[in-house]
């Protein structure tokens, strides 16, 4: 023996008092930690994931779950990650692919940041009687209108607009692909977004035809594999989006595995079963800021210059010229997505280590568009660890237009964030495709989780604009003078362009 | 009622590609069977999206993404065309009577692209299949390095009718698929993934249609073709990078 078994991650105790035997934990656990022998339930902790599924599901609260409860001896620099990463790859050499998003313990500038609110003078608006307008639209604003009057008098805008998005509230749901997630995981969100009016990315995996109903609400997205893309996908999405990089993972491509390819995401992909679906790392048809406007005006063209066309990135340290790169394009917006973007399976060294953190990415974005003269050009999305409407407002007072959500989403129909998605086993019927897991998601109860959470999110942000003096989104919008840094340091606060507590 | 096919003639000078295509897609709604465009230089996009069957000769040198995302119609290129034809196509067919630049026919997958002369880098990028739908590439010129590159299915025939075939590092990350090279490669030619085997009689007898449509739409005899000593390549796995990770 060289290295040995590690010491266990989760322990799951059954307290025999309170447990009736009831086996549910048995029937939900789907990584197979309880068995039955006798009259007893045993536990084997190695397989406890900690998705809490049985402690959701046991009506005797008889479960309980310990983390670590056997630990390493404590050392800041030697963590249990770092040692357990190191047994890992000495055993197999190989890289090693992690679920969820950013798993390091970086400072979340969000938590660092604090809103305003009015007092005496300018005092605060009431939403229960001030209309709050939390519409905003996504897309290309002329630089000016021309507008002429008609002889009967009527006025007539004489300049052309590209397509907007109209969004109820600046909540988006970003792009999870099916085969990521489970298609009833899919069919919860984009009924819950057209209840709420927002909008719904379908990730690089096509459109399912139990998502033609709201199609109206999809942002079909084209990335480096082009599964699912056809002139038909591309005429049904309310917008198109060209997916350059992702926040988990930015500079490398995507990898459904072959074991996930079962037949209904072989027909969505349009690739046989079993086969592994690989987005390379590039675009072969992008290798210039100039291919990337070709790729966008072709999507255009395709669609008779009809539907917005977005462009994802990742949050990395050039993120600002490349949207301004992105801003000359035709594109309508530019998706930042940040550092703690959440995924499937990502090498562990890109999810931790590679990309910003989205506050710093979306305020530099925003401001070298306003210094360009081109913020009127492009929409900004911020996305990545967007946890609740605080973030959502800081994001927007940062300059953004509106955020994508996605891990939110997730919990919102169940998830514990226990980063376990890639083994295709999740309980919740979220990451799975297994039927039997799958149809323990149901789409009606899912979406209206989803859809109070939005909703919730929305009441949120009309509270806190109303408390702020401001009655529409759009004065919210790049507005850091409703932001102050709480213990930020001053180089970082003239990154974010916001000025100290106090000041 | 007229049984001659009918025909519309545009003429692309100094014509931006969005009314050019407004045009053909005017005329393809209007019935049309034929449609010339005549002076192209440089319009990209043409055919984008373009549904139906119609047949359009382009005159000229169209620019960058032709055919790009198009389903059903035939296009013939009377010259040399720019990167990317048969670009994420779907369906129909593209025909180009001289060279044509990089990743051409990239994550096409369906219908035929078929050049008459040289093509760039990166040819055939990604092309991939699903059910009834085989892409298929046949280059009668050389391809550039990178051919076939994350190649997931359809087929890929390169002759070498003007001289050997340059490509190198042939079909990385090859997945599915198939590329038919007449004449030998040299094994350092090919690419991680990559690996080659004889062309067995079933996919002589498989490819030899092809092989006879490409000769007839460019007037070459196609016996010595069918006939000729090839080689095949085919992923070494379908699951390339299966051995790469380990998990948390």
């Amino acid at each position: 023996m060289t290295i040995g078994s590690l010491p266990p991650r989760y322990r799951i105790s059954i307290d025999p008092v309170r447990c009736m035997e009831c086996e549910r934990c048995i029937e939900n656990c789907s990584y197979g930690v309880f068995r039955r022998d006798g009259d007893r339930i045993l536990v084997n902790s190695r397989n406890c994931t900690a998705c809490h599924r049985c402690i959701a599901c046991c009506p005797r609260d008889a479960i309980s779950l310990e983390e670590h409860p056997c630990d390493y001896r404590s050392h800041p620099l030697w963590t249990r990650e770092a040692r357990e990463a190191i047994y890992n790859q000495a055993r197999t050499g190989k890289i090693i692919l992690a679920g969820m998003g950013n798993a390091l313990d970086y400072p979340v500038i969000f938590d660092r940041l604090v809103l305003d609110a009015c007092q005496v003078t300018n005092p605060s608006l009431d939403p229960l009687r001030e209309p709050i307008e939390l519409r905003t639209h996504i897309g290309k604003k002329p630089t000016r209108l021309d507008l002429r009057r008609r002889e009967g008098g009527d006025v007539e805008l004489q300049t052309p607009l590209t397509p907007n998005l109209q969004v109820e509230t600046p909540i988006m749901v970003g792009h999870m692909s099916y085969g990521a997630i489970s298609l009833n995981a899919q069919v919860a969100m984009a009924r819950a977004v057209t209840k709420a009016g927002t909008f719904m990315g379908t990730g690089e995996g096509g459109l399912h035809s139990a998502l033609y109903p709201y199609q109206d609400h999809m942002i079909v997205q084209v990335a480096s594999g082009r599964f699912g893309v056809n002139i038909d996908y591309l005429e049904r999405g309310a917008a198109i989006e060209i997916k350059v990089g992702q926040g988990a993972k930015p500079g490398i491509g995507g990898h459904l595995p072959g074991e996930k390819v079962c037949a209904d995401i072989s027909r969505t992909r349009m690739i046989p079963p079993g086969s592994d679906a690989i987005s390379p790392a590039p675009h072969h048809d992008i290798y210039s800021i100039e291919d990337l406007a070709q790729l966008v005006r072709a999507l255009k063209e395709a669609t008779e210059w009809k539907k917005p066309v977005f462009v994802k990135i990742a949050a990395v340290h050039n993120a600002a010229a490349i949207a301004a790169g992105i801003a000359r394009s035709p594109a309508d917006a530019v998706v930042i997505d940040g550092f703690r973007g959440g995924t499937g399976a990502a090498p562990r060294v890109f999810r931790d280590h590679v990309g910003i953190p989205i506050e710093a990415a979306v305020a530099s974005v925003d401001k070298k568009l306003r210094e360009q003269g081109i913020r009127n050009e492009i929409s900004v999305i911020a996305s990545g660890g967007i946890r609740g409407s605080a973030d959502v407002a800081k994001a927007i007072a940062l300059g953004a237009d509106a955020v994508y959500i996605g891990t939110a989403a997730l919990v919102a129909m169940g998830c514990r964030v226990c980063g376990n998605c890639y083994r295709g086993l999740c309980p919740w019927g979220i990451a799975t495709q297994r039927p039997d897991l799958v149809q323990r998601l149901n789409p009606d109860a899912a979406s209206e989780q989803v859809a109070n959470l939005i909703h919730a999110w929305t009441l949120e942000l009309a509270e806190l604009l109303g408390a702020a003096g401001i009655n529409s989104i759009e004065s919210l919008r790049g507005n850091r003078d409703r932001l102050r840094g709480y213990m930020l340091d001053e180089s970082l606060m003239q990154v974010l362009d916001v000025r100290q507590v106090g000041a | 009622m007229s049984t001659v096919a009918k025909r519309v003639v545009i003429d692309g000078k100094g014509v931006h590609y969005t009314p050019l295509n407004q045009q053909i897609r005017k005329a393809v709604k209007d019935g049309a069977e034929e449609i010339v465009i005549s002076n192209v230089l440089g319009q990209r996009f043409i055919g984008d999206g373009l549904r139906g069957n119609a047949t359009i000769h382009v005159y000229g040198v169209p620019g960058g993404d032709l055919a790009i995302f198009m389903s059903g119609p035939t296009i013939i290129v009377h010259g040399n065309a720019e990167h990317a034809p048969g670009n994420t196509m779907d369906a129909g067919k593209v025909v180009i009577h001289g060279n044509a630049g990089d990743a051409v026919a990239h994550s096409m997958r369906g219908g035929k692209v078929f050049v008459r002369g040289d093509i760039g880098y990166r040819g055939g990028i990604h092309m991939k299949q699903y059910e009834a739908q085989c892409p298929i590439l046949v280059v009668g010129g050389s391809a550039q390095t990178f051919l076939g590159e994350y190649m997931a299915g359809g087929l890929l025939i390169v002759l070498g009718l003007n001289g050997p075939v340059r490509a190198r590092d042939i079909g990385s990350g090859i997945h599915g698929g198939e590329i038919v090279i007449r004449g030998d490669v040299d094994a350092a030619c090919l690419a991680t993934g990559a690996r080659k085997v004889p062309l067995a009689d079933e996919d002589r007898r498989r490819i030899a249609p092809v092989i006879r449509e490409f000769a007839g739409d460019f007037g070459l005899d196609p016996e010595p073709l069918v006939n000729a000593e090839y080689t095949r390549i085919i992923p070494a796995s379908a699951r390339p990078f299966v051995g790469k990770y380990t998990w948390e």
